[in-house]
């Protein structure tokens, strides 16, 4: 089976999009998972309700309050048209917007659960050789989670790669523009007589799903390998 | 070298200490629960004493009056946890390095290769931790800590977590690094044969307080603390140095400072060397005059010092017999014997008995 060039389109922005929403959502992740694993402030129960609500909510939702926020007109989306000349209304990069938004949870709780089971005493062990915390963080937890880190990366990719409720509740379904895997298959859906064509985007979603969770797991192996191997 | 007066309470556990740890080893000696840990936590800078101030080499680390808290990582204190804490991804060699780029510590580093030589580590460099033993690990552990230039070192019950055969490995590994690089170390344990072992001075911590502090040889030959300072293995500290040797018996003379002379078993190559006895003073019987025809080598002429009640119809005296001496009776030989204060009598101790250290 040969790939048409729209079906190519697709595949492309689909990765594309995919990404880029593991790219943005990763530092902000860790930084978030590590509030959440290693801090007590106030209203850390309120960040974690926040992190988590993607989760719980209809995506429809999800896309509604990003229609009212990130649009032209909305507090955020008017600021960055204004400041960085950014629009996320009708192109990818709004489902890009709408991807991190809801892959952002499980990538935050991936990496979080990894920093606790971090032994802390390792940390303070380092702290007392002379190493400043940054450093601590650097060259003990991070290498130590970077398996979890992996694992995150890997059920944001997916995510992302599926998601359909808050992607077409914010940018809509254009072909070439927003349209990704997920809102192709339901347009074709809708058309009569394309059997075919919808079998065909359903193969392509399951291999890529396989390799991302093929590619991450030999990842995982590899650096658990490298980090001693006794986990 | 170290000026330490600390005070905290956590819900109704109170911790008061104070404290000047001299060059050498000083030995933090208390039951579980004493608060040992968290003197040493506080120390580290792990937690916040309530009030009162810590100075180490000069430089005031914590003083609640002036506001000052130095961080963990900028206090130069060496410490040896009782897990050994090594880093899984790094080799041996990357874990002892950990800390080594600090260079304020001391103005000679201590030297890797010393520290590799001493603790026996070159064969295990290249390895993970999680491929050595738990005596090797407690080694690369000290090494590292070492390795860090530290102005104190810290070892909270290095040797707890391993077994005898392992703790006897790396006892005489800590005596020489204590010999060779001088460092002043605070050495937490409940173990009072590591202590008496290893100390020059003893603190005595219980249940929060400080009850003593002073050299490990007086201490320990007071009776007011034997309940803290060894309980039923309590006994006396002697220090000695090797006299003689008779190669028949495979006998060792010993003579004290003060002229007291001990047998024990040993080998010709000791003649002149120092050591360390522990005389427990469960192990010392008493007689009111010279036993004749026994088998107990060591008879040594003095007399009682003091005494005072102990536990269980038990009765602790301290005799001088050229050097100070514990014993423990019962009450009934003790009232029998009609001992008072003054009263000559001979101590007797098997050879067998003696703990070397």
């Amino acid at each position: 089976m040969s790939i048409s060039p729209a079906e190519l389109d697709v595949i492309l922005l689909s990765l594309k999009v995919a990404l880029w929403c593991v790219g943005i959502s990763l530092l902000p992740a860790l930084l978030i998972a590590w509030l959440l694993a290693r801090r007590e402030f106030y209203g850390k129960t309120a960040l974690n309700v926040l992190v988590h609500l993607p989760i719980v909510l209809p995506p429809v939702v999800v896309g509604y309050f990003l229609l009212v926020l990130l649009g032209n007109r909305g507090p955020v989306g008017g600021w960055l048209l204004e400041h960085f000349g950014i629009s996320l209304i009708f192109n990818w990069k709004g489902v890009v917007a709408a991807t991190a938004v809801m892959a952002f949870p499980f990538i935050t709780r991936a990496i979080r659960q990894a920093i606790e089971a971090v032994d802390k005493n390792l940390e303070v062990a380092a702290l007392t050789l002379g190493r400043p915390p940054f450093m601590v963080f650097l060259t003990i937890t991070l290498p130590l989670i970077l398996p979890g880190i992996l694992a995150g990366m890997t059920l944001g990719f997916a995510r992302a790669l599926g998601e359909f409720g808050a992607t077409i509740t914010f940018v809509a379904n254009i072909p070439g523009e927003t349209q990704t895997l997920p809102l192709a298959i339901y347009s074709l859906l809708q058309t009569p007589n394309a059997e075919t064509a919808v079998w065909r985007l359903v193969i392509i979603s399951v291999v890529l799903a396989f390799a991302a969770i093929a590619l991450s797991e030999w990842l995982t192996r590899r650096s658990i390998r490298r980090l001693g191997g006794n986990f | 070298m170290a000026d330490i007066r600390l005070k905290k309470s956590l819900g109704r556990f109170h911790l008061s200490a104070e404290f000047n740890a001299e060059a050498g080893l000083t030995a933090l000696f208390g039951p579980s629960g004493a608060g040992k840990t968290l003197l040493s936590q506080m120390l580290a800078g792990l937690i916040t004493p309530d009030e009162g101030h810590i100075e180490i080499a000069g430089r005031t680390l914590f003083s609640s009056a002036k506001n000052i808290n130095v961080p963990v990582h900028k206090r130069h204190i060496g410490f040896v946890f009782q897990e050994h804490r090594l880093f899984p991804h790094y080799s041996v060699r990357s874990n002892l390095t950990y800390g080594s780029g600090r260079r304020a510590g001391k103005a000679t580093p201590v030297s890797f290769d010393m520290v590799v030589n001493i603790l026996g580590l070159n064969t295990l460099l290249d390895r993970k931790p999680a491929s050595l033993s738990g005596g090797e690990r407690q080694r690369v552990a000290i090494g590292r800590a070492l390795l860090s230039n530290p102005k104190i070192l810290i070892m909270d019950e290095p040797l707890s977590s391993l077994d005898d055969a392992r703790k006897a490995e790396i006892l005489p590994l800590i005596e020489e690094l204590k010999s060779e690089f001088n460092l002043t170390t605070l050495y937490i344990s409940h173990s009072i044969e590591e202590i008496t072992r290893l100390a020059d001075s003893l603190l005595l911590l219980d249940k929060g307080e400080m009850k003593a502090a002073g050299p490990v040889g007086d201490i320990l030959s007071r009776l007011d603390l034997v309940p803290y300072a060894g309980g039923y293995d309590a006994g006396t500290l002697v220090e000695a140095r090797v006299a003689a040797y008779e190669p028949g018996h495979h006998m060792l003379t010993l003579e004290t400072e003060s002229g007291g002379r001990l047998y024990i078993t040993g080998s010709a190559k000791e003649i002149g060397a120092a050591v360390r006895l522990r005389i427990r003073a469960r192990d010392v019987a008493l007689a009111k005059t010279e036993p004749k025809s026994l088998s107990i080598l060591n008879r040594f002429e003095g007399r009682l010092v003091d005494h005072c009640s102990g536990a269980q119809g038990m009765e602790e005296l301290l005799l001088n017999v050229g050097f100070p001496l514990t014993a423990r009776i019962t009450r009934k030989s003790f009232e029998e014997m009609k001992l008072t204060k003054d009263t000559p009598v001979w101590a007797l101790v098997k050879a067998v008995t003696i703990s070397r250290s």
